[in-house]
């Protein structure tokens, strides 16, 4: 795939930034606002595609690329998965168990383990959906040569 | 009530067009199309008219409507479910593709079931 | 037993799933070895739980409390029929993944394998504990959908093609249910099975469980593969790799269709006379049908795929039975009958055919054809696979004494018991035709005369030992009817199913 016109490149540059920022805000609120880990996750990688769809694929070594995001993938979800499994170990031998400080509700530090959670999940979705991407836009240029 | 026969009258859309189109990435629509129609009709179950978005950010007491945030969460986790059902789909539309340089279905019939 | 040890049957595999892609990155060899031992772990602890033998636990995940009586939390419940299913599942898992070390070193992306094999038991796991509907569907779509990416895994044409019909047919039935679910959230504003049985039975509305259990007779048929709902097993099921096919046959579509069935009929939704025999009616048609289809074909794997639909039938057929003897509350001793014949056939089901898929793939892997014409005279060079699928073919005709035929007989007994003679005519005349067509398969494979090509080799060591296990597992199952070990195994999953909507009040409290 080409690159795009200068104007769509400087335009995506300035842009993708603000998506990526608004991605992570998303996910760290996502428990008091509406949003959460998820439409943080999608809003991230949809800054990366942006990019990478504005200026070609030859721009980015993409099977590098590829190999990172699965690393994250897995470890993220491995991180959630420990932290879940540790709340067996905080007193009251139940999965899931939400041991922090629940704090006031409405402030940024609060509702215990969830904002982590949220995060996790935003890095996870991240790291999914750029797989899935790469994976088949790099399948397709394999196609096209 | 209209609300929800028409959720039923989406998907009903989505049906015809899994069993009459015969485009790879056409089906793949169709049964998007599904999808969204069971995830309208999942919020439409848990609206409440004048419903705010259900976080705890008012004292208790406060007499504030909030929808039910449950079938919201479940259309979340049904909207992940799907992401993976479509990319999955799509991933092996492509790999058709390249097998037999075609997206028609009725091409593609080296299987009888 | 504690309480939190039933986590562990899904927290392992998935650990696992997600654990090999990075253990991958120091060595490539790591993923054979970490599957094979979770799948022992999970074998161990099943077998385990089953020997504890606890009455039944309710494990609220998170720790939250009922409120005014209304469960909130997400509950897994564990009781008689859980503890069954989850040695059965376990057990094929450990058997294909050993298998699948040798076999799979010829494909391509190996550790995508290994985890996807991981997450899809952690979902077979998580659907046979989950106490909650809404969490037994996501369990439901992650078994799924590993199982849609494994039917593929081969990456030529006819697995592409298989996989992406088992796929838009496999994503209707999920979104069909889905249907289902929401319908019953919007009667009973709950999500909880125990919560939901409690609501529908001092429901007034009649009609609205009826409907509700005829669309998920659809959604979860096509998962089992009831007979107008089949068209993608053979496909799905002739075209995975050759552990994946004695999985999904064996395990698979018991865990996603008839479990789910046994357990939302019989211990969430009050049990209706006219249903029951809708499951009957199917249960006899696939019964029939799935054994006259598979009489026409000689692609091995694809003839094995048909048995799987008409053995899905007998069981559903004892399910039918003893639902409708239930309902009616008259010959509870048929009921008895009917359902321990059903369990015990999905547990010789699932031993006798994932042990003849592994047959069908060692075939596969040493003469190197699935065609039945081209085989031959591989007595002379297999002989371990000749022994195994002789008593694979044994049992699942239903030869005295391998445990296949004492399934049978108690299906076949409980049908003339309460008084269906015909569907008891169609499972012997189903008995005999599946008796014809693996004497079939046992001619044309083994004793025919050689085919031209150059004599081959017995498959590799590992590949056998699952092979020998599975086989004398076929002749030891019988055992489990005997009086007394009954009592350990198959009775405490067939008092499960006959105490019907008493596993609410058990849960609730009330």
């Amino acid at each position: 795939m080409e690159g795009m016109s200068i104007i769509v490149k400087k335009i995506v540059q300035l842009i993708s930034a603000l998506i990526f920022v608004f991605g992570m805000y998303s996910a760290i609120h996502g428990h008091i606002n509406p949003g959460g880990g998820f439409a943080g996750g999608v809003l991230l990688s949809g800054a990366f595609i942006l990019l990478i769809i504005a200026y070609g694929l030859d721009y980015f070594k993409l099977k590098q690329q590829t190999e990172a995001t699965s690393i994250f993938e897995s470890l993220s979800i491995l991180i959630a998965l420990l932290i879940a499994f540790s709340g067996l170990f905080a007193g009251s031998l139940y999965f899931f168990n939400n041991y922090l400080p629940a704090g006031t509700p409405g402030s940024l530090i609060s509702g215990g383990l969830i904002p982590i959670y949220n995060v996790l999940i935003g890095v996870k979705v991240a790291a999914t959906l750029s797989t899935i991407f790469f994976a088949l836009i790099i399948y397709k240029e394999e196609i096209r040569r | 009530m209209t609300l929800y026969i028409l959720c039923f009258i989406l998907f009903l859309v989505g049906v015809y067009g899994v069993l009459t189109r015969r485009n790879l990435i056409k089906i793949v629509i169709s049964l998007t199309i599904m999808e969204f129609s069971v995830f309208l009709m999942l919020v439409l179950v848990g609206y409440i008219s004048g419903g705010l978005a259900p976080i705890v950010v008012h004292p208790e007491g406060s007499d504030i409507s909030v929808v039910d945030p449950l079938p919201q969460t479940l259309v979340l986790t049904a909207a992940v479910i799907a992401v993976a059902t479509n990319s999955m789909v799509l991933a092996l539309a492509i790999r058709l593709y390249k097998k037999y340089g075609t997206f028609d279905i009725r091409k593609i019939n080296e299987l009888k079931g | 037993m504690e309480e939190w040890i039933i986590i562990l049957f899904f927290v392992i595999p998935l650990f696992g799933a997600f654990v090999m892609p990075l253990t991958y990155l120091f060595s490539p060899e790591s993923p054979k070895l970490i599957t094979p031992v979770i799948t022992l772990i999970l074998l161990m602890l099943s077998l385990y739980s089953v020997i504890c033998q606890p009455e039944q636990i309710a494990y609220s995940i998170g720790g939250w409390k009922p409120v005014d009586n209304v469960p909130i939390a997400i509950y897994l419940v564990y009781d008689g029929l859980s503890g069954f299913m989850l040695v059965i599942i376990n057990l094929v898992a450990f058997f294909s993944s050993v298998y699948a070390i040798k076999y799979m070193e010829e494909y391509t992306g190996q550790k995508y394998f290994y985890v996807l094999m991981c997450l899809m038991i952690a979902g077979m796991n998580g659907v046979v504990l989950s106490g909650d509907l809404f969490n037994l569907f996501v369990f439901t779509e992650i078994s799924a959908k590993s199982s849609y990416a494994l039917v593929a895994f081969g990456v030529k044409k006819d697995e592409l093609e298989a996989s992406f019909k088992y796929q838009v047919l496999g994503g209707m039935a999920s979104l069909i249910i889905l249907f289902g679910i929401a319908m019953i959230y919007w009667q009973t504003q709950t999500l909880n099975m125990a919560d939901i049985s409690y609501m529908l039975q001092n429901a007034e509305n009649n009609i609205f469980p009826v409907f509700v259990q005829l669309i998920f007779i659809t959604g979860f048929g096509v998962k089992a593969a009831l007979i107008p709902f089949h068209a993608w097993l053979p496909d799905a099921h002739s075209s995975a790799p050759s552990p994946i096919s004695a999985m999904l046959s064996g395990v698979l579509i018991k865990t996603l269709g008839v479990y789910v069935i046994m357990r939302l009929y019989l211990s969430v939704f009050q049990l209706n006379e006219s249903v029951s025999i809708v499951l009957l009616a199917l249960g006899g048609l696939s019964m029939i049908i799935g054994v006259l289809l598979a009489f026409g074909a000689w692609d091995l794997k694809r003839l094995l795929a048909y048995s799987s639909i008409s053995h899905i039938g007998y069981i559903i057929t004892g399910l039918g039975i003893g639902m409708i003897m239930l309902s009616r509350g008259e010959n509870h001793l048929a009921a008895t009958l009917a359902f321990t014949g059903s369990l015990f056939h999905i547990a010789n089901h699932a031993v006798f055919k994932g042990l003849l898929f592994l047959n069908a793939g060692a075939i596969e892997y040493a003469a190197n054809t699935r065609d039945m014409k081209q085989m031959g005279g591989l007595a002379k060079f297999m002989p371990v696979t000749l022994t195994s699928s002789f008593s694979a073919s044994m049992s699942i005709s239903g030869m005295p004494p391998f445990s296949g035929f004492f399934s049978k007989l108690i299906i076949i007994l409980a049908a003339v018991i309460s008084g269906f003679y015909f569907i008891a005519g169609l499972a012997v005349i189903a008995g005999i035709i599946t008796l014809s067509y693996f004497m079939k398969f046992q001619k044309y494979a083994f004793y025919n005369k050689p085919s031209g090509k150059s004599p081959v080799k017995e498959v590799p060591g590992l590949m056998r030992f699952s092979m020998i296990s599975l086989a004398v597992l076929c002749l030891l199952m019988s055992v489990l009817i005997l009086p007394g070990i009954r009592d350990g195994f198959l009775n405490p999953a067939v008092n499960t199913l006959m105490e019907t909507t008493e596993y609410a009040s058990k849960i609730l409290g009330r």
